[in-house]
Parts: C-alpha cells; structure tokens; sequence
C-alpha cells in the first residue's frame, strides 16, 4: 500500500497524459452538471420556499425523493432514454446527447444533483422570518430587490446546497459508467478509472486516482467556505 | 383637521372565512400621530399591514393620499409604496453591520450617502456599533436599529407596530424621543399599534380601540383617557377588560 502511495506521488507529479484526460474529463463533466444544476436547482428552491400553489406538497415529496435517487437507477433511466431505441434517442435531435459521450454523463448528473441544490435552496430560504419579505417590501424593495436580499441572507444555506450537489457529482461511479462507458479519452472520469485500476490491479494508478479525486474535493470545499466566508463565523 | 393620509371606509379584512378587520370608518390625517390600541387579536397588526400597502383587503375603500388602494395596485406601485414605511414588532434585521442595515432603504433607491444614516445612528444612540453585525445587539439595540432604518428614508407615513414591546425603560425613551421628534419637526404622520396605553397616552394626539376587528372608538386622546364616549373604551382604559 505504502509502495501504491509513493507511486501514485510520482504519477501526479510527472504529469501523465492519460491521468492529465481523466482529470480534465472530471472536471469539465462535473463543472459543467453542477453549473446547470445551480442554474435550475437555486430558482426552483426559491420559488419551493417562497410561494405557495396547490400540489406544494406533492411536488416537495418528488423532491425529496430525488434528492436520495440511487444514482445507478438514474443512469439506468438515462440510458434507456437515450438509447437508439429510447424514446428520446430515437428522435435523432442534435441537442439530444448520445449514449457514451460527456454529454450524456452531464445529463445523469443534472438529475442527481439538482434535487439537492433545490432541496436545501427551499430549506435554506424556508429558514429565513416568515415576515422578512414583508419588511423588506415595507422598506420600499422592488420584488426583484426583495427576492435577492433574501437570497444574499440565506447565502450559507445556498452555498451549502451548492456543495451538496457538487458531492453528489464528483464523487459519482454508477450513472456516469453506465451512460458514459469508461472510454479511455473519452469519458473516463476519476470514479470510473479508479473502478477500472482497482480491477486491472493497478493499485498506483488507483490510489494517484483517489488522492487527486480527494484533494479536487477538498479545494472546492475550501474555496466554497470562503465564499461563505464571515458569515458562516457569524 | 388637515388634509386625510388615509380614508378607509367600510373595510373587510378576511382569511378564509374568518373577519380579521371589519371597520365602518377611519380617517388618519396629515401629521398626526394616531395610536391603535386593543387587546391581542383585535386586528391592529393585520389593520397596520393594510395601512402598509402590504396586504389587500378583502372588500371596502382604502385610499392613501386621495388614491383607491384597496384592489391591492399599490402593492406594484413602486412611488406609492416609498410614502411609506413599517417598523415591524420584531426588528427583522439583516445579517450584515448596524451601519449596513439603516442604509438598506437608501440603498434600495439608488441613495449611496451616509450623512443621514450617521445623524440616525447618532440620534438613537447607535454610532457605536455602527460596524457590528446585528447579530450580537440587544433587543433594544436591534429595534432601534430598526427604527432608524426606517428614519433615514423619511417618508411621509411612518407606521409603528408595537416598537418597543419588551423593551426597557431606556430604549422605550429613547424610541419615544425619537418619535416625537419625528412627528414635531417634519410634521410625519405616524400610526403606532401599541398595548401600552400609557405610551399611546404620551405620544398620540388620537387614539383607537379596536376588539374583534371592529372600532369601539377613536377620539383625541385626552378625551379617550379621561371622559370615553364608549362605555368599553372606559373598560379598556382602567384595565377592566376581560379578554
């Protein structure tokens, strides 16, 4: 194992290309999900927690319940789809990915992760005084004013939701395996190819894998908690 | 009296089916201070958040400044709404500085200076703790931070729901000074919701007992706490009222 450790050291630092893809394919798979999950998640958690329609609860269950999809049956789901014969594959649209590319991991992981960001975004904006936005009103803020005043107080709860769905993604192995088929230089992300060493045997490359997986993951987290910065110490 | 700020007639406040507020009649005039007093559920907040453009009432005519507001088109009427201001019974402050939370309305409308933020820090005796986060104030520190933030936007109306609810003798002073201050030198019209009868009594030149979401009566204050036309308002008065 130590011998694993030290070679996994001199694989990251003399910069191996297939390791250098993986990483690249991680990051851009990862970066670009969690994009699109902020972009939908954050206004569907807003409007969750601020408005009031019939059905609420029905669709805060659907929620929930996504927020603890198996991510294998996510994959499962987004592989029949977009299979030939799957009732999107089969349109033949350009914007439809197809199987085995990044485009269709970017897929399974926006269903992952934005029942997260939605989920505690809703928590985080339900958590603020009831009678805020009525203040906020009675202060003479425009909707608009009001709404971000909001979002700006709730800012840990939202970033916290932020990193949620950023750890539901890039630690991620089932749905981006199925859809993405572990192609060297293709779609070969780190989960994947830590699966694939670990059965070759390949232990060095495995572990340079998981210490890289783990150090991306801790220097997001440490740069999301400076987002949050003073107002997580207050 | 002077010109009317509000005209309210016949207005009907429901949720569900329960009457929150039912008044025939009220007129707040122009640079007056106007106390609503009542027992706990008698509608005054919710009568408070009409007055606010908050709320739209069920049925009835509300006007503000000689305009129907009552459909509830003020609530996006922006200029409408900047007449007015709210102080809320919990100050409801924002988690950022003392110093950042009075300008909050400046800022809203584009008002980037500091000078009145400053005279209202110094006047409630807040320029001290213009850079803490108002997480770690009193609670008399925290509604007069309030306070101020409604101050430096100097509206015409000011409406005041129970500003200094279990406050000490010190900040209920200070808060009172303030808003008679206000009231003497711009002339502001000011509706305070208050349970205190004695504090109605020191700053309103009228007041209004409201029960059940109804007006029992509104007379120049003296008049409603010494000679009451209204044999519960004298009930009220000497602490009488079983409620």
């Amino acid at each position: 194992m130590l011998k694993g450790l030290l070679d996994s050291i001199v694989l990251i630092f003399t910069g191996d290309s297939a390791l250098t893809n993986i990483i690249l394919v991680s990051l851009r798979v990862t970066g670009i999900s969690l994009l699109i999950s902020t972009l939908i998640g954050i206004p569907l958690g807003i409007f969750l927690g601020l408005k009031r329609f019939i059905g609420k609860r029905l669709v805060i269950a659907l929620l929930y319940t996504g927020m603890g999809f198996p991510p294998v049956v996510v994959g499962l789901f987004v592989y029949l789809m977009l299979s030939r014969a799957g009732p999107l594959g089969q349109l033949g649209w350009s914007f439809i990915p197809h199987l085995y590319t990044t485009g269709a991991m970017v897929v399974a992981q926006i269903i992952i992760s934005f029942p997260l960001v939605a989920g505690f975004t809703m928590s985080a904006v339900l958590s603020l005084d009831s009678q805020l936005r009525l203040q906020l009103h009675a202060l003479g803020a425009t909707p608009r004013q009001a709404l971000w005043t909001m979002l700006v107080e709730a800012r840990v709860g939202v970033l916290i939701s932020i990193i949620a769905g950023f750890g539901s993604i890039i630690s991620e192995v089932g749905a981006v395996m199925m859809v993405g088929g572990n192609i060297e230089n293709a779609t070969r992300t780190l989960t994947t190819a830590i699966v694939l060493e670990t059965r070759k045997g390949d232990f060095s490359m495995a572990m340079a894998l998981g210490i890289i997986l783990l150090t991306i993951s801790f220097i997001v987290n440490v740069a999301m908690l400076r987002l949050q910065g003073k107002a997580l110490d207050q | 009296m002077s010109e009317s700020v509000y005209q309210l007639n016949t207005l009907v406040k429901r949720y569900d089916s329960r009457t929150v507020v039912a008044l025939d009649s009220l007129t707040v005039y122009r640079g007056e201070i106007l106390a609503l007093v009542g027992p706990s559920g008698a509608g005054k907040s919710t009568l408070l958040r009409l007055l606010g453009l908050l709320e739209a009432p069920t049925s009835g005519s509300l006007q503000f400044f000689g305009r129907e507001v009552a459909n509830g088109s003020a609530q996006a009427d922006l200029e409408l709404r900047r007449r007015l201001t709210m102080v809320f019974q919990r100050p409801l402050l924002l988690n950022r500085s003392v110093q950042a939370n009075i300008a909050y309305g400046l800022r809203l409308r584009g008002d980037k200076s500091n000078g009145k933020v400053a005279s209202a820090m110094e006047q409630l005796g807040l320029s001290h703790l213009a850079r803490q986060n108002t997480r770690v104030l009193s609670g008399g520190e925290a509604q007069r931070v309030s306070l101020a933030r409604a101050m430096v936007l100097d509206t015409e109306v000011l409406l005041l729901d129970e500003p200094t609810a279990n406050l000490d003798p010190y900040n209920v002073n200070l808060i009172e000074t303030a808003v008679r201050k206000m009231n003497a030198e711009q002339s502001k019209t000011i509706v305070l919701v208050t349970h205190n009868i004695f504090q109605a009594h020191r700053l309103a030149q009228r007041t209004a007992l409201l029960l059940d979401g109804r007006l029992v009566e509104v007379s120049p204050s003296d008049v409603f706490f010494t000679a009451p036309a209204d044999p519960r308002t004298a009930a009220f008065v000497r602490g009488d009222m079983v409620y």
